[in-house]
């Protein structure tokens, strides 16, 4: 902006951009007060405090803060975390700052499990079990380091209610693969190099049906698109006492080489092609899952990411057809397992 | 005061000329209470105002495989927690590991020797120790039938420990009965307790008739 | 109350005294004993308000420990050897925040080659970790010092470790007189902890340190281990006035006042050490002994003046640095100021190989006659160790080195010991 001769004008005031994504998506003054979300009230807890490091567009800022917000309001405050190491603890607790606004203790790399199970273990014998305990990791914290605490705390039915914030990588240390990457997602250790660029299509490993076969109280999955569903996941988890665990993805940008501003909407591709099906399950059995509104075919949410760059071409068709064919597959298998066409039953 | 049948507050020269201290090997095999007859002993012992020790020496293996116990008995505080490498009494639970192990390693001349079987020394092909030690101070027994006899368990620990308290007077029978009914209960307790006072009876005839023998022969 | 037991039981009735609140451990010989012990008591509510969790491994127990402790809660486990490895990030994690938590270690040699039986590599491995490290001589020594440790933790906000020789101790029964819940009560207080989980005053535990501050956060446990070395005999004294005997303390003497030889080391072989003494005290020799019962902090100043005037002193180690020597000898070669005292370290009992008085005689007579050189391995077979290294100087796959040694010393069950 310039003035007649030419010199630049300072701007004094700062554009602030309004996003319209639908009333009932938070839920604004328009909406009954039932039906807003928790992140819709002005008084929310702010569990995650603003000045933390996330990128832009972190999916994982966005579903800890949705989660903690949810979890703090459905315990009345009454709430305790505890963190494994990866990019929320990191991003959260820059020397010397926090942004945690509740108690918060940082565990190691793989017992976040354990050591929410302790905390669990002093409250409940100190008589001070309505104070619950939420235990956070990645993907990496969650289903390979942290499996075998994990699955001793589901063994035991700790009171703990477990969140994988699931990017689908290491990404604190670089976007190195984990157990949780999906097959033909490049990663610093399965470059997009080769016959078969990529993650190669091995097993994989699907917590929340490992969690289920544990026969835990509650098991569900939930995404970053759908905040009414995230939130009410974890309302409904706190009424249950026992271990329970949620399973979040959240699209990351800079691993995934996604636009900052796309991190919602891929989060909503991932659920709409199958890829990533959400659903619940009580005492070990699916008990509902969320119908896919508008089916979309898996190179939808996969051109979106750079990771997935090497199965396209230049101008954006589909070049691998084998490999994203074999995606399709998994997706529609997924499809098939959880009825995810069906309309919803509740 | 014969040399069989010592009086049961009365100690017993150790190595070293340290006398008031006792030191006794147990023998046997996983799942026979090799440790517990070792236990038993240093309760009975504690039973009685003295200071005990006992503690075994065996593999991570279970049932089956070779198994050795100690215990120390002194009127005061006993320091080491070394393997007894001089025994002044060895008790043999398992007769199939002579032969096998080397069950007398240390035992001194002065030594007492207590095995559980329904064989003679001279049958186990034992007959050279008596060259080695006093006759009269190697007694067998029937333990494990006295065990099925009076408590329908071929365990034949306890049984021993009081054939032990007959042939060297480390502690009374008494005590032995007692440091049975402080860990076992009910007719476990009561079985293994009528069972050690026979084999006790046993012993203090045997150690009787081969005193005469020696007597006489002197 | 005065009773005949083993050293396990006795450990656990100890501990069961101080009202832990979580105890949490996975099974590992030799600490089996306590942990099924205290188990027990809380299953039949003899132990009251304690929550006993079975742990799917050792990380996890040091994990629900810290758990436990950061909420406020009295928390207590045990391991030994391979155990103690496996948590060791929860270790050096534990004693980083500053979690008052109490463990046993039941030691024991660490693999390969796997071995069940007692020595001290596996306190070695973490003896920089910032725990405070207690060793018992006996077993009356082990409960004392457990009653202790929860005292020193809470009030120094460290964890401690009371180190107790595996099998040796754990499985010997003994005499002891075990604590009262009284007399316990009236030594240790209720927890009080200095920074707590508790959603009225938030705070945030275990953030990041960068370079700015890591050396004055991690100078703080060198201070703090420093006030334990003066804390450590007052609490042995506050604990012989409370329970009517010495136990603890940072160092033990035997013998030492005109000694030209002392002998020095941690646990259980200073049993035998002594009944050694007393042997070559009766020929004219003068010997001393001291044992170290606090490892951590390392106590220099009390080891330079039990140690006095002694012209050789002879460290008799149940470990050793591959390559390099003793582990202990090194730390204790620093409180001798004599530089003409002469220091040998004798590596002995490895993997729970006996320590004999006559092995440790020979030991100090070859001392007095400085025949002895300055690291020696105690009743080692030197023909069979000949032998495997010219096997394999000879031959590129000369297999297993652990599986020649055994084949070449024949069957151990032929053995009597």
């Amino acid at each position: 902006m310039s003035n007649a001769e030419g010199t630049p004008a300072v701007s004094t005031t700062q554009p602030v951009k309004f996003y319209q994504v639908g009333s009932f998506a938070v839920g604004n003054r328009l909406v009954d007060p039932s039906l807003r979300t928790v992140q819709a009230d002005a008084a929310r807890t702010n569990t995650i405090t603003s000045g933390h490091r996330a990128c832009q567009g972190c999916g994982e800022a966005l579903g800890a803060r949705y989660v903690l917000d949810a979890a703090m309001r459905a315990t009345e405050g009454k709430l305790v975390a505890v963190n494994a190491t990866g990019c929320l603890e990191v991003f959260t607790t820059p020397y010397p700052e926090t942004s945690w606004q509740l108690p918060w203790l940082h565990s190691l790399f793989g017992n976040a499990a354990s050591v929410a199970t302790g905390v669990a273990a002093a409250l409940e014998i100190q008589g001070r079990d309505d104070i619950r305990v939420i235990a956070q990791a990645g993907d990496g914290g969650t289903v390979d380091i942290g499996f075998g605490c994990l699955s001793g705390m589901f063994e035991r039915n700790d009171d703990v209610l477990f969140v994988c914030y699931d990017n689908e990588a290491y990404m604190n240390t670089g976007v190195q693969r984990s157990g949780a990457t999906p097959p033909a997602a490049r990663t610093a250790t399965t470059e997009a190099v080769g016959s078969e660029p990529g993650n190669p299509f091995d097993q994989g490993k699907d917590l929340p049906r490992l969690a289920m076969a544990h026969g835990i109280r509650y098991v569900a999955t939930a995404t970053v698109a759908d905040l009414h569903d995230l939130e009410a996941k974890v309302e409904r988890a706190m009424d249950f006492r026992g271990a329970r665990y949620l399973h979040l993805l959240v699209p990351c940008p800079l691993g995934w080489s996604s636009a900052p501003e796309d991190t919602i909407r891929i989060a909503r591709l991932a659920k709409e092609s199958g890829l990533f099906p959400v659903y619940e399950a009580v005492d070990g059995e699916v008990t509902a899952a969320s119908a896919i509104r508008k089916l979309v075919p898996v190179e939808e949410y996969l051109r979106l990411q750079g990771r997935f760059r090497h199965l396209f071409d230049s101008s954006g068709a589909v070049a691998r057809t084998d490999m994203v064919a074999r995606l399709q597959q998994l997706a529609d298998a997924n499809i098939e397992r959880f009825g995810l066409l069906q309309p919803e039953v509740t | 005061m014969t040399a069989g049948a010592v009086d049961a507050d009365a100690t017993t020269a150790g190595p070293r000329g340290r006398p008031e201290l006792f030191q006794v090997r147990f023998h046997g095999r996983g799942g026979q209470g090799v440790v517990t007859a070792a236990e038993l002993l240093s309760v009975a012992a504690f039973l009685q105002g003295r200071f005990a020790q006992a503690f075994p020496s065996f593999g991570s293996e279970r049932a089956g495989a070779p198994v050795v116990a100690f215990c120390r008995i002194s009127a005061g505080e006993i320091r080491t927690h070394a393997p007894v490498a001089e025994p002044d009494a060895v008790v043999v639970q398992d007769a199939t590991l002579l032969h096998q192990v080397d069950l007398f390693n240390g035992l001194g001349p002065e030594g007492y020797l207590l095995v559980n079987t329904t064989h003679s020394f001279d049958e186990m092909g034992l007959g050279g120790l008596v060259d080695r030690l006093h006759e009269e101070r190697l007694v067998t027994v029937p333990a494990t039938d006295l065990a099925l006899k009076h408590f329908g368990r071929p365990v034949p620990n306890v049984v021993l420990l009081g054939g032990l308290a007959a042939l060297c007077g480390v502690v009374s029978l008494d005590s032995v009965v007692a440091a049975v009914h402080d860990r076992f209960t009910g007719a476990v307790a009561d079985g293994n307790a009528a069972a050690a006072t026979e084999a006790y009876r046993l012993v203090s005839a045997k150690a009787k008739t081969a005193n005469e023998e020696v007597a006489a022969r002197a | 109350m005065l009773s005949q037991l083993e050293g396990s039981r006795a450990v656990a009735a100890a501990v069961a005294c101080c009202r832990p609140q979580v105890v949490c451990a996975y099974p590992i010989t030799p600490q089996t004993h306590i942990v099924e012990g205290i188990g027990a008591m809380v299953k039949s509510r003899q132990l009251k308000h304690c929550r006993f969790i079975n742990v799917e491994s050792e990380f996890a127990a040091m994990s629900v420990a810290i758990g436990a402790s950061a909420t406020g809660a009295r928390a207590y486990t045990a391991t030994a050897s391979q155990g103690l490895l496996f948590m060791i990030e929860a270790v050096y994690n534990a004693a980083g925040l500053g979690l008052p938590v109490v463990m046993t270690l039941a030691n024991r040699a660490i693999g390969a080659p796997i071995n069940i039986w007692n020595d001290h590599s596996d306190a070695m491995a973490v003896r920089d970790s910032g725990w405070v490290m207690l060793f018992a001589e006996d077993n009356q020594t082990a409960a004392d010092l457990h009653v202790q440790a929860f005292r020193l933790a809470e009030e120094m906000s460290l964890p401690v470790m009371v180190c107790v020789d595996g099998y040796v101790l754990t499985h010997a029964t003994e005499r002891v007189d075990v604590p009262t819940q009284e007399q316990v009560d009236a030594f240790l207080p209720p927890y009080k902890p200095r920074q707590v989980l508790d959603p009225a005053d938030p705070v945030s535990i275990g953030a990041m340190v960068g370079p700015e501050a890591f050396t004055e956060v991690r100078y703080l446990a060198h201070a703090k281990q420093l006030q334990a070395l003066e804390r450590i005999d007052e609490v042995a004294r506050e604990f012989a006035e409370g329970f009517g005997r010495h136990s603890g303390g940072l160092v033990s003497t035997y013998r030492v006042e005109d000694a030209e030889v002392v002998v020095i080391a941690l646990g259980s072989v200073l049993g035998t050490i002594k009944d050694a003494t007393d042997e070559l005290r009766d020929q004219g020799a003068r010997v001393g002994v001291v044992g170290i019962t606090s490892f951590r902090p390392f106590p220099l100043d009390a080891l330079h003046e039990a140690i006095g005037d002694a012209r050789k002193v002879v460290v008799v180690e149940r470990a050793f640095s591959a390559g390099f020597g003793g582990v202990l000898s090194t730390d204790v070669g620093l409180a001798i100021s004599d530089a003409k005292a002469r220091l040998s370290t004798v590596v002995a009992g490895l993997g729970g190989r006996a320590v004999t008085e006559a092995g440790l005689i020979s030991v100090v007579e070859d001392a007095l006659a400085d025949r002895l050189e300055v690291l020696r391995f105690l009743d080692l077979d030197k023909d069979v160790v000949d032998r495997e290294l010219a096997r394999m100087a000879g031959t590129r796959r000369s297999g297993p080195s652990a599986e020649n040694v055994l084949r070449d010393l024949g069957t151990v069950a032929s053995r009597a010991l």
